[in-house]
């Protein structure tokens, strides 16, 4: 039995390098939490703002409104003025007067409130009520992601030469081919396209038609929208197809509908124009009609509370806890207490707010002043914690050479520390400010949510707040909102962004070292 | 009049006309007695500056007239409230207390909303204008006393200055004692938490429809909306459950963030990588809902479908709902990643530099020191980092309410929607007024619950961090 006395290389060699294999995965494992978690950022910042673009345009429709006789009248309504454009939109397609499903389909492209704007312009200023008036409307938000969306999809191509347009007993029309082939490479183009995923329209001269099938070699159809041409001879005039993509059982929209939003493209009246209702216009049912002035008012108001309330009083028992507190038992709990009032949940906060708020001191519900106070105090640790931090940097060579030229404390805390703490203060109110106006959960439960119209004029008035909202439009059915609740997602967060790049120039600017 | 006073919801105006007697009072009493002869003699020179004789008479003006309207904040409700009852007709007070409270509830609601109009019923008109009346004498009074006090604290006040009154040491000592009111406010706030949860949580449980204790904490099925099942385990076990899919997200990558970042990464790369994960802390918790709900679930739901769709799966191998608990764990989890890295960040950055050096000068590769030495040495202030993460994402709300549905299920399945204890208490209290039924005080109850069980994390997370500090500083 002889041991050997030195082990032979080649293991611990082996062993060396599984080492050196371990420590690589080690760093590895580092880099790539890092890596998934700044993905995970820029994924999100990128999907909301994808999603949030298509919201920052809308589409519009203009007409030109010419009444003389709203010369006299005062009294203008909403109702007037739709009777107007309803007016003046039959007089673009007369054609479509005729029925009650194509006047629906044709007073559907713009919802009724849509013209809220110009009534309360006339309204305000009658004289002009005598002048022609251009009328911007908002388009219905089916239509809206109509444009946005699948519009683009739309595949023309050219038919060939019209023969003969007859009319059929049922109402709809024959057309055939002037050329031999009788649609046979129409059809095939068709069957190219999947005929069964989308409908086809059909254009002949201006008028627009809906291709419902091929019979033989004449083309069935049924009448959309544009004045319909001369029966009989069509003498080759072209005729061109639009494949939808989509059918109208499956979207909001009719076929006359896309027809008409095509010939209105065609003359100019929709257009692309940015979307100033979202920052002006207060909440709506409407998603197209929706903006976030009120909620953005809210926010601004409830911050102002939270500030008021909150800063001074953080900063003052930061003074007390850092400046004058003996080491005693009392201020010891007040310690304790305040590091674990910073990490209760903010919708506790919103408990304490609804019951002592607003059932025992009987405050009213959805105002900004009850909301700016529990936000208040869901801050105020957050405030003395930092507050504290930044006394504690001012070196105590400040204080002592304040004392011994005969300050007391109060002098020498007041004039002296407090002016140099301020900066380190001033930053950590204001991440406490960016923190307060991101919180939705405490303000959910003090009634923030209810449905508010109108801009507020004060800390008193209803009203709801910037996250709210975001909650709330996330909540709405319609498939607009996903994009107009993203578009406020970013407004918060370009708002917050620009408060902490305050505090960090502010830090920046007036950072000492001693 | 007195109803229009009383319908004013401006009461916290009166802080102007407060600010303008204290500036008036600052300014009398500071030139009063700067005008004062003095000598070189000690016993013929001011006791104090002028200006602290001008504070303190502004002292004496505001804090007596402060106190009063602090008191009618607290009272005035209840006194309005009081009186009203004990004036309306027998026949509704015989229906019990209850609806009594609902009906003030009501009153008081009514008389402080915007347009206020009549809604043609003659006794809730009646008692809305009564009740008005009485919050406007309240006011009044308020007021007039508050007048009163000031206008004697004022004339007091003027009585005392004179040379050798020692305005400065009165003055430094109230301002002291309104530091510590200061302090002391967080202190109320904690004191308001508990006792408006107590009150409420015990109120719940004496209710005629509401459940027993023990039903409540071990019963196993929540049906609040309706008001009839009240057992919160499916609540408990929703909440824990997205909490652990949180932590599986948020501890492995915080965590070995914070190694990297403080063992390996260059300063150049730190002082970048940083801030950038702290982002994700400062995003509002509403965006990582919408987030979580509008691009997360629907994958969740998709993979799901796709794992049911597989061969050897049960069709219904998995519930493939549009709200998930995993979307929200998930997210959630993300949301949580700085709180684990920032905090494991300091207490790895804490571990004296001795105790690396010597396990490297024995030979150890960099992940064996941090492995054996480092984490060890730091593992008390990683479990109390962990411990705040976990009571965060226990209280955490908006992303639950977005992404998580409101099922009351008690199931393994992460893609099942399933509801938590956060978000029972926003539906239960968005959108009710009244603070009657077992439905909405249910909610205070949840919230007790909520509220013990962070507390205990963070009294637990904070002693552990502040013990371990002290042991190597």
């Amino acid at each position: 039995m002889t041991e050997p006395l030195i082990t032979p290389p080649t293991p611990r060699i082996q062993r060396l390098k599984q080492r050196h294999n371990a420590e690589r995965r080690f760093q590895f494992y580092g880099q790539f939490a890092i890596a998934s978690a700044i993905s995970f950022l820029a994924v999100l910042l990128l999907s909301i703002g994808w999603k949030a673009i298509s919201a920052f345009a809308h589409y519009e429709l203009t007409l030109e409104i010419d009444r003389p006789d709203f010369a006299e009248r005062t009294d203008l309504s909403v109702t007037d003025l739709n009777l107007a454009v309803r007016d003046e939109l039959l007089k673009l397609f007369p054609e479509l007067s005729t029925g009650r499903m194509q006047r629906a389909d044709l007073f559907g492209l713009a919802p009724r409130l849509s013209i809220l704007p110009l009534t309360r312009r006339l309204q305000q200023d009658p004289s002009r009520a005598s002048d022609p008036v251009t009328a911007r409307l908002v388009v219905s938000d089916d239509l809206d992601l109509y444009l946005k969306n699948d519009f683009k999809t739309h595949w023309s191509f050219k038919v060939g030469a019209a023969g003969r347009l007859a009319r059929t007993r049922s109402g709809a029309y024959r057309l055939t081919d002037a050329g031999p082939d009788g649609f046979v490479a129409f059809q095939d183009e068709l069957s190219r396209l999947g005929e069964t995923s989308g409908d086809t329209l059909i254009n002949l001269a201006g008028a627009w038609f809906e291709l419902s099938r091929i019979s033989g070699a004449t083309l069935i159809l049924n009448h959309l929208a544009g004045p319909v041409p001369d029966l009989g001879e069509q003498s080759a005039r072209p005729i061109t197809a639009t494949f939808l993509g989509t059918q109208s059982t499956d979207r909001q929209l009719s076929n006359r509908q896309i027809a008409l939003v095509i010939l209105l493209k065609e003359q100019g009246r929709i257009e692309r124009r940015f979307n100033s209702n979202l920052f002006l216009n207060a909440d709506s049912t409407y998603p197209e009609l929706a903006g976030a002035a009120a909620a953005v008012a809210g926010s601004i108001f409830t911050m102002l509370v939270t500030a008021l309330f909150s800063i001074p009083i953080g900063i003052l028992a930061a003074v007390y806890l850092e400046e004058f507190a003996q080491k005693s038992r009392l201020t010891r709990i007040i310690e304790i207490n305040i590091n674990n009032l910073a990490a209760v949940p903010s919708i506790i906060f919103g408990l304490l707010g609804a019951s002592v708020f607003l059932n025992a001191f009987g405050l009213p519900r959805s105002i900004p002043l009850v909301g700016g106070l529990v936000l208040g105090l869901l801050v105020l640790p957050t405030i003395i914690i930092a507050s504290r931090a930044a006394l504690r940097s001012v070196p105590p060579s400040m204080r002592d050479a304040a004392l011994g030229l005969g300050a007391s404390r109060t002098q020498a805390v007041f004039h002296h520390v407090l002016p140099l703490a301020a900066p380190g203060i001033l930053t950590g109110a204001i991440i406490a400010m960016a923190r307060a106006l991101g919180e939705t959960a405490p303000l959910l439960l003090i009634g923030m949510v209810a449905f508010v119209s109108e801009v507020p004029r004060s800390p008193s008035d209803e009203a709801t707040a910037l996250p709210v909202i975001i909650y709330k439009w996330f909540s709405g059915a319609e498939r607009a909102w996903e994009p107009m609740t993203a578009a406020v997602i970013i407004i918060l967060l370009v708002i917050l962004v620009a408060m902490n790049l305050a505090a960090a120039l502010l830090r920046r600017r007036f950072e000492r070292r001693w | 009049m007195l109803q229009a006073l009383g319908h004013l919801p401006v009461g916290w105006l009166l802080i102007a006309p407060l600010a303008a007697a204290g500036f008036f009072a600052f300014t009398i009493g500071r030139t009063e007695v700067a005008a004062l002869p003095t000598g070189s003699s000690v016993s013929a020179r001011l006791n104090s500056q002028p200006n602290y004789h001008g504070y303190f008479l502004a002292f004496c003006t505001t804090l007596p007239a402060a106190c009063v309207f602090l008191l009618y904040l607290i009272t005035a409700e209840g006194f309005a409230r009081g009186v009203l009852q004990s004036e309306l007709p027998t026949f509704l007070l015989e229906r019990g207390s209850d609806q009594v409270n609902l009906f003030i509830d009501r009153v008081a609601n009514h008389a402080q909303s915007r347009g206020r109009d009549q809604t043609g019923i003659e006794l809730f008109d009646a008692s809305v204008d009564r009740y008005a009346q009485l919050k406007g004498q309240a006011r009044l009074l308020a007021v007039f006393v508050a007048v009163l006090a000031s206008l004697g604290g004022f004339f007091w006040g003027r009585r005392q200055l004179e040379r050798s009154f020692p305005a400065r040491g009165y003055v430094e000592r109230i301002i002291t004692g309104l530091l510590f009111i200061c302090a002391g406010i967080a202190v109320l706030t904690t004191v308001g938490i508990v006792l408006s949860l107590v009150f409420e949580t015990v109120r719940f449980f004496s209710l005629p429809d509401g459940p027993g204790v023990f039903e409540f904490l071990f019963g196993t099925n929540w049906n609040a909306q309706t008001g009839q099942n009240f057992g919160a385990v499916p609540l408990f076990f929703g909440t824990l459950m997205i909490a652990a899919l949180a932590m599986c997200v948020a501890v492995p990558i915080g965590l070995f963030s914070a190694i990297y970042l403080s063992e390996y990464a260059s300063p150049r790369f730190r002082n970048w990588a940083k801030p950038i994960l702290e982002l994700l802390a400062g995003i509002p918790t509403v965006v990582y809902g919408f987030f979580a709900a509008t691009l997360i679930a629907p994958m969740v739901r998709g993979f799901a479908q796709w794992v049911n769709a597989l061969p050897f799966t049960p069709e219904d191998f998995l519930a493939a709902q549009p709200t998930n608990a995993l979307a929200a764990g998930l997210i959630m989890g993300v949301m949580i990643i700085p709180f684990v890295s920032s905090l494991s960040d300091d207490v790895i950055n804490a571990v004296p530099q001795p105790l690396r050096d010597g396990a490297l000068a024995m030979g150890a590769t960099r992940s064996e020191t941090i492995k054996q030495v480092v984490l060890p040495a730091a593992l008390p202030g990683i479990i109390a980092a962990v411990l705040l993460a976990v009571s965060r994402a226990i209280g955490e709300t908006m992303i639950v309410v977005m992404a998580a549905g409101g099922r009351a299920l008690i199931t393994l399945d992460p893609t099942s929607d399933i509801t938590t204890v956060t978000y029972q208490i926003v539906s239960l209290l968005t959108g009710d007024t009244s603070f009657d039924s077992a439905k909405t005080v249910s909610a205070f109850a949840l919230g007790f619950v909520l509220f013990g069980v962070t507390l205990v994390f963070n009294i637990i997370a904070l002693r552990v961090v502040e013990r371990y500090r002290e042991a190597y500083d």
